[in-house]
């Protein structure tokens, strides 16, 4: 039995408050039981965030746990704040993707901004320097009347921060569709750098060291965003803008290269972000892990705002804070460096062995009052530490089928009348929001801050060269950055949706020259308390956990965020996967583009896989406005192969594939429209004459069908019976398509020409796509 | 030759420019925080990376002239030592009033990084021959330049407007001008011997192969050209060069 006393002012705590705190029934009956008492009203408050969806993972821990997360090159699987895996050398990659879906569609500049601000000191924090962003975007359908302004809002927010503190964004994702109307993703991804000697955690062990609070002062924005994120929206409207939190990425850079100084001393025992439910998740989280207690004293606590009650200085989500356990007498020197850089710094309490977290604060007491009261503090908290974190609820929540699905696949896209011209088809295809040109949005980042982009957006992953300097010298690593996810696809079988997408990002690290060498998932769901979700999200972890198994990559982190949904309708399932390759040599970075005329242009994949069918495409989206149709599936066995024979094939000496991009969304016609249009001034169209591999299946399903395990590549003439030999030799197919070169792209049929535009034609509609929108580029 | 890097709260392109003085063109190179009073000796370079200096909060480079190493900047410039002010080095020199002007919000109101082409205006130590296109990369949200006529007059009179936006063929026009900068002006020269030169397109961050083009290591070229040049003539030297 503990003891903790109501703060002067404290609303009186019963059953109805605890309802209006999310917490159902039984939840409340099991705090006052454990408590042996009613809780205070900052205990319920603290509870709440705690056993939120968000914080707590309730209802999806009992699934998580059949991710592979596990390798020979992981140092740090999921749980901590971020995922660490080997590059070599002494040295790791730091990453994790996170989302901010509810505050970006409340507040979009705001939401977004501080999404990328999170992620970046999840990463900063374990001891790590961010090195490249990515941004996972998914907006309502274009003629939406919130959609424009969600995306100009969104896309300025995630420049707005990322370009000031410094990190390039170097890539993300973009797409619209009428299930994310209601509920918008934005999903952030970072990773970093760090020496493998010097990787921090989250941790606060070592009995009667002094836990330092650095950075932003503590205001009462984002009070209670952790328990917003885990609500539906309504109609009635996004009233909610005080739980967004605002973000200051000045403050952040000064805190990014302070941590980084301190982490340079060996001052620290741990360190973690204040992220979501701010200080009360950073220091439970913190004692959690090491199993020790803690004790905080609130009056300590740097704050910007008058009269704070403890309720919302444990709530509050002021941005841009840590919380840091010292070293034994190593206080003075942290001070002295976050001094340096202009930084808040306190110390607000003490770790120790009792179990317990422990809070203070003293009624009335204020720092920056004119006169503040004489300090006396009584205990607001005091809750064993089991019970807020690892002792949260867990449910298995119930399971079923979607019903509409059967109908949905009975659709047969043979039903769409064939376009009058696949050229104009093509033209309209490429220029549409969801193939396009994404430079509208990547411009507006700094993709190439610190110079060390070699890959820049607009092809199948970026590639950033970090240098890994020791005592020893300087080593340059090059790491490839991807994402991807086909939500469209998850929704009509969410299991292959899954394995799709990581198969997919890893088919675009490849495509570059790289080698997969982690993953990190951003589970995006609607409401778990209905049981056709649950079973999206349980099958599409099933998906992703065969094909990381499959092609040997673990999941080292991530995040999951459910309720995305607006009066019962949610979005479609998307759990979006980012990926982290590594280059054996800068040699082997590859293109997409069509690199020079004369050329074989190659589609290497499966036999059966020429054409997919298009069951969930963007083509049967585009002339039905449904996602609908038997899904194409992904044969993993084949994936494998795939993207072995492609690696295999760049790193070969003499390189024996010149450029290679993978098809997906849009299918083949698109993908080689993408070959014939690259995004840089300095690399010139080119075009290619083609013809078709001979199939049975519909024109409109071999153009624009979206099967998985194909690859466009070029080599030279004299290289193609190598490539046609190596590829039979493991099952898969070299389909010769033809030869690149020239203005125009032409793609034939059986004999003759069902596609034949000018490159430049495909560029200016690729380029035009957003302009609908946001206007012109 | 011999460099200094000066950084403030919030520089952020320092390490592009630091890793193209040292590595790419092995200049010596120290690093000058901006609560410092002096440059350490020999300097003859300062560079001005770009970020968002005190976040930008107030004006782009507004808190930064306010910062203890200008004092140091403005006496080595006008000594005729040489100043590189890139992005928000830039809009500091400008604060600073080492360089006439301002840079305002672009005219499309957003932040725009990619690759344009310059076309050289003006010679100077940075600039070898006029007329020459450059392919550079920028990255700004306040990046239009503007000036009032009479100095706009001048500049053109003086010879001081280094770099025009322009078209890959060396075209200036309104089509090839990123942020709606006055007469396309993407950078100029300042100081008693063109010695101050500020511009809002990144040369450090074009100097290696991996960026997809050396179009920036070019500046440095000359630069080292024309101090080589000037057969490192001594600070009194110069005084007496500037002074004439």
């Amino acid at each position: 039995m503990s003891f903790a006393q109501a703060f002067p002012g404290d609303p009186s705590v019963d059953a109805t408050l605890a309802a209006a705190h999310k917490l159902t029934r039984d939840e409340y009956a099991r705090v006052v039981s454990v408590l042996g008492r009613v809780p205070t009203y900052a205990e319920l408050g603290v509870v709440s965030v705690m056993w939120s969806e968000h914080c707590s993972y309730k209802s999806s821990r009992v699934h998580l746990g059949r991710l592979p997360t596990t390798g020979p090159r992981v140092i740090q699987g999921p749980g901590e704040n971020a995922g660490v895996v080997d590059i070599g050398d002494g040295f790791a990659a730091v990453f994790k993707m996170e989302s901010h879906n509810h505050p970006s569609f409340i507040e979009p500049f705001q939401g977004a901004a501080t999404g990328v601000g999170g992620i970046l000191r999840d990463v900063f924090t374990m001891g790590a320097r961010p090195i490249a962003n990515l941004d996972s975007l998914r907006f309502g359908r274009p003629e939406h009347p919130r959609t424009a302004a969600l995306l100009r809002g969104v896309v300025a927010g995630v420049g707005g921060y990322g370009n000031c503190v410094g990190v390039p964004t170097v890539g993300g994702e973009l797409f619209f569709d009428r299930a994310y109307d209601g509920n918008i993703l934005v999903n952030a991804f970072t990773c970093g750098v760090v020496r493998t000697d010097r990787i921090f955690y989250g941790r606060a062990s070592g009995v009667g060291n002094p836990i330092m609070y650095v950075g932003a002062k503590t205001g009462r924005d984002g009070i209670h965003g952790a328990t917003m994120a885990s609500d539906e929206f309504t109609a009635a409207g996004p009233s909610q803008r005080p739980t967004v939190q605002v973000g200051d990425p000045f403050t952040e850079k000064l805190l990014i290269e302070a941590c980084l100084e301190i982490f340079a001393e060996d001052l620290l025992i741990g360190i973690q972000d204040m992220g979501a439910a701010g200080l009360t998740s950073s220091s439970v989280e913190m004692a959690a892990r090491a199993g020790s207690g803690l004790e905080l004293d609130l009056d300590a606590v740097p704050r910007r705002a008058r009269g704070l009650q403890p309720y919302e200085m444990l709530l509050s989500e002021s941005q841009e804070r840590m919380l840091l356990v010292c070293k034994p007498g190593k206080e003075p020197r942290v001070r002295e460096i976050c001094e340096k850089w202009e930084l808040d710094v306190a110390v607000i309490g003490r770790v120790t062995d009792t179990g317990r977290w422990v809070v203070l604060a003293t009624p009335d007491y204020d720092p920056l009052a004119a006169a503040p009261v004489a300090r006396a503090p009584i205990v607001v908290c005091d809750l064993p530490v089991g019970f807020l974190a690892d002792d949260a609820p867990k449910y298995d929540r119930p399971q079923g089928d979607d019903p509409s699905l059967p109908a949905r696949h009975a659709f047969d896209p043979a039903q769409i009348p064939e376009p009058a011209s696949f050229s104009d088809e093509l033209l309209r295809m490429v220029g549409s929001p969801n193939l396009g040109s994404r430079r509208w949005v990547y411009r507006q980042y700094d993709s190439i801050v610190r110079g060390g982009t070699l890959a820049r957006p607009g092809g199948d992953a970026a590639i950033v060269r970090v240098p890994c300097t020791t005592e020893a010298g300087t080593i340059d690593k090059w790491l490839a950055f991807t994402s991807d996810c086909n939500g469209r696809l998850c929704e009509l079988d969410p299991y292959q949706g899954g394995a799709m997408a990581v198969a997919e990002v890893c088919r675009n690290l490849v495509c570059v020259g790289a080698e997969p060498v982690g993953l990190s998932d951003c589970l995006n769901f609607g409401s778990p308390e209905r049981p056709h979700v649950m079973r999206q999200l349980a099958r599409a972890i099933d998906g992703i956990a065969a094909a990381c198994r499959a092609l040997a990559v673990p999941i080292v982190s991530g995040n999951v965020s459910l309720y995305n949904e607006t009066d019962g309708r949610a979005i479609l399932p998307t759990p979006t996967i980012a990926g982290v390759g590594q280059l054996a040599d800068v040699r082997h970075a590859t293109t997409a583009g069509f690199p020079d005329a004369g050329l074989v242009v190659v589609l290497l994949g499966t036999r059966e896989a020429v054409a997919g069918p298009l069951g969930g495409s963007e083509y049967v989206a585009a002339h039905t406005g449904e996602v609908k149709g038997l899904p194409p599936t992904l044969d993993l066995e084949h994936e494998v192969l795939l993207q072995r024979l492609l690696l295999d094939c760049i790193r070969s000496e003499p390189r024996l594939v010149l450029s290679a991009h993978d098809v997906s969304d849009g299918g083949l016609a698109v993908a080689l429209a993408e070959c014939a249009s690259n995004e840089s001034v300095a690399v010139k169209d080119i075009g290619a004459e083609l013809e078709l591999p001979p199939s049975k299946v519909s024109l409109a399903e071999q153009l624009f069908g979206e099967a998985p395990t194909r690859v466009i590549v070029t080599v030279l003439p004299s290289d193609f019976e190598q490539l046609a030999r190596l590829a039979e030799a493991v099952g898969l197919v070299a389909h010769r398509l033809g030869i690149s070169g020239g203005a125009r792209l032409v793609l034939r049929a059986g004999g003759s020409a069902c596609i034949d535009v000018a490159v430049e034609a495909l560029a200016a509609h690729r380029r035009a796509c957003l302009d609908a929108l946001v206007g012109e580029a | 030759m011999r460099a200094a890097v000066v950084l403030f709260p919030g520089s952020n392109s320092d390490v592009e420019m630091i890793r193209t003085l040292r590595e790419v063109m092995g200049i010596p190179t120290d690093v000058v925080w901006h609560r410092d009073t002096a440059l350490p000796p020999d300097t003859e370079l300062v560079a001005l990376p770009g970020g968002f200096s005190f976040g930008d909060y107030l004006r782009c480079g507004a808190i930064a002239r306010t910062s203890p190493i200008i004092g140091a900047i403005r006496r080595h410039a006008d000594r005729g030592g040489y100043v590189l002010g890139v992005c928000n080095g830039f809009q500091i020199l400008t604060e600073v009033g080492l360089l006439p002007g301002a840079l305002l919000r672009n005219e499309h109101l957003r932040f725009e990084c990619r690759d344009i082409f310059l076309r050289t205006d003006a010679e100077g130590p940075f600039t070898e021959r006029r007329g020459a296109v450059l392919r550079l990369p920028i990255a700004h949200a306040e990046g239009r330049y503007h000036t009032d006529p009479a100095t706009l007059r001048r500049l053109e009179a003086e010879g001081r407007i280094a770099f025009r936006y322009a078209h890959a063929d060396g075209l200036v026009n309104a089509s090839a001008n990123p942020n709606g900068s006055l007469d396309s002006i993407a950078g100029i020269y300042g100081g008693p011997a063109r010695n101050i030169l500020g511009l809002m397109p990144h040369p450090e961050r074009m100097s290696e192969r991996l960026h997809g083009g050396v179009d920036g290591k070019a500046l440095f070229d000359t630069l080292l050209k024309t101090v080589a040049g000037s057969s490192n003539p001594s600070t009194e030297e110069r005084r007496a060069q500037v002074a004439s």
